[in-house]
């Protein structure tokens, strides 16, 4: 089994008796500004709420390669199968393809809920072929929710048809509302017939997204909006934006990076635009924190990514593997959603009474977590692409997103050459919570300010985040009094 | 008159195709390609080639002769 699968078996470890309790919704475990006809939306959808981010999968079908717009961030034309970047896919398919796919996947991963067209290019630029999509995954596996991504410039066409079709959650990616910023972004449009460029394109692709945007949450679609953060272009601009999304009803507004490398051909990555560091990504975060719900937790994936949204298993369901595909059960989803059911009613539970230990006042530390899935501590530090952070003070233990990393371990032998790029991952970081660390790397951490343990191996996130802090506590309490 | 599709740049998106008036424009082998006896660069259509309009690769779709 590849290593970043969440098993059923690693993740109910802890089975009680007493059966499924349902989830207390108001509390912690969903949105606390969300209302409850949204969070029963969106708390199977990984893209769009942190806490299902832990427990459900999604998959991307690549039917829609056409776009009909140009960004300076996107080349399509460059795919490497080692590369998360949106926009990128080793292989297009049909209609008829994906839906073989989906089958596919859902037979191997009971976690899947969810299917979206995220191009490689735009979803809606030639609508069709995603729309069927969309009706034979819906006859054949009518629990699956479906979502799809789009630039929106042709949204306002299709708006009746997506809300007809139950398609309750889509994407627009809303990079500016000005016309003179979005003109540095997008050089052009394909609109109506032709092309046009410059401020005008830019005039033309914002009308259509607010549009857009508008008539979908009208009718009731839960709409996200994705901005890239492109550091001295449209960085200070992004609270117009989010305020203007917000007035349009959307419900999560999702900051990501803008990826800028050379090696991918970008216009961008050609001209030396940089892309933002972290701390600015999460300074524009906070500043934005009390307009429309952030996200977080966002890994700007392929256009073709299957699995958890920290993993792409998408090399493991390529057309020419399909053939060989197991036929799907819905038992085994029924089984995992029983035992998602319970974790996240303990997960929850063990986090509200490690914060009732906890009452004095402190400064927020971060750490980081080496996981793959369902909420636990269950991931070798030396295995680990990515560690999410979480920020913890006394009011509890909050995730604020996720840094990339070089595995440290290849093979059981450390990666001395990839110590730097973990060293910068865990930067601002006091302590790495892992199922398991070897004494060298332990050591190592330890040297950089950094303590990583392994006692909390298996048990649930927040809570071990929130024990792990108020331990931190003590000790310094009684090191301040000896 | 009519227009061609330089394969090495094609990426084979396929929003060429979707706009063509005359259905001048088929898939082979992964890139599309033009049939220049169908092709009229859009004469009757639209003011300009909608092929070159809408392609997302700098001079690819180009006037054939």
């Amino acid at each position: 089994m590849p290593q970043n699968i969440v098993a059923l078996s690693s993740i109910g470890r802890t089975p009680r008796s007493g059966g499924n309790k349902p989830v207390t919704c108001g509390t912690a475990a969903g949105p606390d500004d969300l209302p409850q006809a949204v969070w029963e939306k969106i708390r199977d959808h990984p893209c769009y709420s942190e806490d299902a981010h832990h427990y459900f999968a999604r998959m991307h079908v690549a039917v829609a390669p056409a776009c009909n717009i140009q960004c300076h961030y996107c080349n399509r034309k460059y795919d490497c199968s080692n590369e998360s970047r949106p926009g990128v896919v080793s292989e297009k398919l049909t209609p008829e393809q994906a839906l073989q796919k989906v089958m596919a996947v859902a037979a191997e991963v009971p976690q899947l809920s969810v299917v979206g067209v995220a191009g490689p290019g735009d979803a809606l630029a030639h609508a069709d072929e995603t729309f069927r999509t969309f009706e034979l995954v819906n006859k054949a596996l009518p629990h699956l929710k479906l979502c799809l991504s789009t630039n929106g410039l042709a949204l306002p066409d299709h708006v009746e048809r997506i809300a007809a079709m139950g398609i309750d959650h889509v994407t627009i990616t809303i990079n500016t509302v000005d016309p003179k910023i979005g003109a540095r972004i997008h050089p052009w449009i394909f609109f109506r017939h032709r092309r046009w460029e410059g401020a005008e394109a830019a005039r033309i692709l914002h009308e259509r997204q607010m549009e857009g945007l508008e008539a979908l949450t009208g009718r009731g679609v839960l709409v996200k909006v994705n901005s890239v953060l492109i550091p001295g272009i449209n960085d200070e601009h992004l609270a117009d934006v989010n305020a203007a999304v917000c007035a349009r009803g959307a419900f999560l507004h999702n900051i990501m990076p803008l990826i800028s490398d050379p090696a991918h051909g970008t216009h961008f990555g050609l001209t030396g635009q940089r892309g933002p560091t972290p701390d600015e990504l999460r300074a524009t975060q906070d500043r934005l924190g009390g307009g429309a719900k952030l996200m977080r937790h966002c890994r700007q994936c392929r256009a073709d990514a299957v699995g958890l949204l920290g993993e792409d298993r998408g090399a493991d369901f390529t057309l020419a593997k399909l053939n060989a595909a197991k036929p799907y059960d819905p038992r085994r989803r029924e089984i995992y959603l029983s035992v998602v059911e319970r974790e996240r009613s303990d997960r929850q539970k063990a986090k509200e009474l490690a914060q009732m230990a906890l009452a004095v006042p402190e400064t927020p530390v971060l750490v980081a977590v080496a996981t793959k899935g369902g909420g636990r501590i269950n991931l070798h530090f030396g295995h680990a692409t990515e560690f999410q952070i979480y920020e913890v003070d006394p009011r509890g233990a909050r995730f604020i997103g996720h840094r990339r990393t070089e595995k440290y371990c290849d093979d059981g032998h450390g990666r001395a050459d990839n110590w730097d790029a973990i060293v910068r991952a865990l930067d601002g970081v006091s302590a790495v919570l892992c199922a398991k660390i070897g004494e060298r790397p332990r050591e190592r951490l330890a040297a950089a300010g950094i303590t990583a343990t392994d006692q909390y191996a298996f048990e649930y996130i927040e809570a071990s985040a929130i024990t792990w802090y108020s331990s931190r506590l003590q000790s310094g309490e009684r090191a301040a009094s000896a | 008159m009519a227009f061609k599709i330089v394969a090495k740049n094609c990426t084979g998106c396929g929003a060429c195709e979707f706009e063509c008036p005359n259905k001048a424009i088929k898939e082979s082998g992964g890139v599309f390609a033009i049939n220049d006896k169908k092709c009229t660069e859009c004469a009757g259509f639209f003011d300009t080639p909608q092929c070159a309009a809408a392609c997302p690769i700098p001079n690819t779709c180009v006037q054939a002769f």
